[in-house]
């Protein structure tokens, strides 16, 4: 291990293509910082795997594009999963899929209510939570609840075990590694003091003397009605804390297994670039695995061609000059107005040298990430959106070779 | 009985909210904002609310820290954190004596932050309105969260009071309801990048403010905005360079005036095909901008800022755009 994650010598030595990762594991999970193209990575990724490899494929998406959605057969939010029919692989040039391919969508709140009719002892209690409306704004309004919950879906699916590779595409959350703390951070709220402390009152009425200087801020702050409220509320959680905290940590431990693996999503661009390296070091940090890191929205090489630099320097330094010189190669046969022509020319040249410059600092950047995985897929700055499976598997083409 | 016109020019809000879709460069558009604010005489304050440092970075100064610092003539810029915000308001409204005595504040804090929903918002929100009420500074820019969060953190003063009936939170939520409703003092600028996605978000952000928060939508910037290549008659002169017999006169033209080894068609492909993507992109990109435009509340101000090819980060960059936003503005 040690060896393979020497930052020496791998620059250009990776391998480039996902199909082994996709073959060997079972649960592939697409991190990254928001507007990388994460939903896209893994819908393409599961794509082929589903079209080259076999076996039922699902990928689970948080907030996909509305052309993305469509091209994947999933109009309606919810978590019903909706197989891509083979005709459509027909149509988008793969006549005979080896496998299927299966997506879906996270819908966080009535993923939450699953929970919560899979925990409750009773009917009754399962009602006062699902009216609760603190249960209402915790669920649907916090952050964290999406993170938790993802990973949780995702534990659920992979458990029923109808699936052979589960993609998933992350919450765009504030900072990437975010979701990794979430079922740890939420067996840690179902069990600590605090929560104890705050439900005392409600069931003994007494204040111990370790929680008064507590309550006595907190009741200044928010009233004693509604910390009554809270307590009340998580009273009725408390009726499921075994279930959740056990539910919490099986799914640390289903993250941590050997069959998950990391494909971190990244520009080439600073700020993603810096949130990939923190993100690296916090898989790591965790004994969790990197599989990959893909390379999205990579200009294409030949802007760092010094050939080419050369000639659009001359371009926009002395257009009229060339434009002269071009219609005199061409047997004098003009090409519009001359000085047209040359405005045509110095724009070229122009071009060329601002993306030059875009792109030699990418290739700065991609040095730098490329040491930090044992496979590194570059997929190039696509010039148009994608919106059907066609184009899911043309980019996908790129993170199989 | 109709609401006092809010002020035409952006800057001459009190208080803005700059959010966006993940990636959009939201925090550059933010410093940008603050620093053409500050050059115009205004004392702004810059706050980062996600403490990630991306706003230290847009000036290369020191990490910034919930009590402000003056990084620029009349610039100052914080990060916001929740507990510190806390502290200063018990400390202010409260005048708890010995709040260390107190103990575990900390953990007090947790609870508040962790158990009571919109709490940790509203303590993020009521930091930003205080310093507006309080006439501390012309203009309080906010680099706020993206846009899938925002609209919880501006609604949180409405939550709070659907949920909790006294004390002294709820109190406190009336004068800032009445800041952040206010479209003369209080705005949200949106960032986009021409693409689809946040094209999308931007929209439905657009609706949702209006749904669930009394803020006013003060202005849309897109960003990254690629420049126009050719006209269409120059467009007519590009395609016709791009057939093999005219790229090879290109080629000669180029190789001739070059001593020594000729350049041959190898050399001016890149080129071409440079600026074939360049018009593609362009042209993908105008498709997005015309969605967000037809999709936005008929008024709406809209403000462009080109792609910054030589920086994209830094001072040098914050610079730009800087100047970018001036001229749109008007400046």
């Amino acid at each position: 291990m040690a060896a393979r994650r020497s930052r020496q010598g791998r620059a250009l030595k990776a391998p480039s293509s996902l199909e082994p990762l996709l073959a060997s594991k079972e649960i592939v999970i697409c991190c990254g910082s928001g507007g990388v193209g994460k939903t896209t990575t893994a819908a393409a990724a599961a794509a082929m795997a589903a079209a080259h490899l076999g076996g039922k494929v699902l990928v689970i998406t948080v907030d996909p594009a509305r052309r993305l959605a469509n091209a994947l057969g999933l109009e309606r939010f919810g978590n019903v999963e909706t197989q891509i029919r083979p005709e459509e692989f027909a149509a988008a040039g793969v006549p005979e899929p080896r496998g299927e391919l299966w997506a879906a969508m996270l819908d966080t709140k009535r993923s939450w209510d699953e929970l919560v009719r899979a925990h409750a002892p009773d009917a009754a209690t399962r009602d006062a939570i699902l009216a609760n409306p603190l249960y209402d704004n915790i669920t649907s309004r916090f952050v964290q609840s999406h993170d938790y919950i993802a990973m949780e879906r995702l534990y659920e699916i992979h458990a029923s075990g109808r699936y052979d590779l589960i993609l998933v595409d992350t919450p765009p959350t504030r900072n990437a590694i975010d979701f990794l703390e979430a079922p740890e951070r939420m067996a840690d709220f179902f069990s600590s003091r605090l929560l104890r402390w705050l439900t005392v009152p409600a069931r003994s009425r007494v204040f111990t003397m370790a929680s008064k200087p507590f309550y006595t801020v907190a009741d200044r702050i928010l009233g004693s009605q509604f910390l009554q409220d809270i307590a009340e509320f998580f009273l009725l959680f408390q009726t499921m804390y075994d279930g959740f905290v056990e539910r919490a940590r099986a799914v640390t431990r289903t993250l941590s297994d050997k069959r998950t693996t990391f494909v971190v999503v990244s520009t080439l661009e600073p700020s993603p670039v810096r949130e990939t390296e923190f993100f690296v070091d916090a898989l790591s940090e965790r004994q969790l695995q990197l599989g990959a890191v893909v390379l999205n929205k990579v200009l294409p090489e030949w802007f760092g061609d010094r050939d080419a630099a050369a000639v659009a320097q001359r371009m926009s330094a002395d257009p009229a000059g060339l434009a002269k010189a071009v219609t005199e190669a061409s047997g004098g046969a003009g090409i519009g107005p001359p000085d047209q022509l040359a405005r045509v020319l110095a724009e070229v040249g122009e071009s060329f040298l601002n993306f030059q410059v875009v792109a030699t600092r990418e290739a700065e950047q991609r040095a730098e990430l490329a040491a930090v995985a044992d496979v590194v897929a570059t997929v190039p700055y696509a010039d148009h959106d994608i919106t059907d499976l066609a184009g899911l598997l043309e980019l996908g083409s790129w993170l199989w070779r | 009985m109709a609401l006092p016109d809010p002020p035409t020019d952006l800057l001459d809000r009190r208080l803005l909210f700059v959010t966006g879709k993940g990636g959009v460069g939201k925090t550059s558009i933010a410093a940008a904002m603050g620093s053409l604010a500050a050059s115009r005489g205004q004392r702004t304050l810059l706050c980062e609310v996600d403490a990630k440092g991306d706003l230290a970075g847009a000036f290369e100064t020191a990490p910034t820290q919930f009590r402000e610092r003056e990084i620029a003539p009349g610039l100052w810029a914080m990060t916001m954190d929740t507990e510190a915000s806390l502290r200063e308001y018990l400390g202010l409204q409260l005048k708890l004596p010995l709040l260390a005595r107190l103990g575990p504040l900390a953990r007090t804090f947790d609870f508040v932050a962790n158990a009571a929903p919109g709490v940790k918002e509203i303590l993020t929100v009521g930091k930003l309105c205080y310093e507006v009420r309080e006439r501390h500074y012309d203009l309080v820019v906010v680099d706020a969260p993206a846009s899938g969060h925002i609209v919880g953190q501006l609604a949180a003063p409405e939550a709070i009071n659907d949920l909790v009936k006294v004390g002294m939170v709820r109190d406190q939520t009336g004068w800032m309801l009445d800041i952040l409703g206010d479209p003369a003092r209080t705005g949200v600028v949106v960032v986009a990048t021409p693409e689809e996605m946040p094209v999308n978000e931007t929209l439905e952000l657009a609706a949702r403010l209006g749904e669930d928060t009394v803020v006013d939508l003060a202005g849309v910037v897109v960003n990254r905005v690629l420049p126009e290549l050719f006209t269409r008659g120059e467009e007519k002169i590009f395609r016709e360079l791009q057939r093999p017999d005219r790229t090879e006169a290109l080629a000669a033209a180029v190789g001739a005036r070059r001593s020594g080894a000729g350049a041959g068609p190898g050399a001016v492909e890149p080129l071409l095909d440079g600026a074939d993507l360049a018009v593609k992109l362009r042209r993908t990109r105008a498709e997005h901008l015309g969605v967000l435009r037809e999709g936005l509340p008929p008024g709406t101000q809209l403000l462009y800022v080109p792609e910054l090819f030589q920086r994209s980060h830094g001072v040098r960059a914050t610079r730009q755009i800087a100047e970018a936003l001036g001229a749109e503005l008007g400046y």
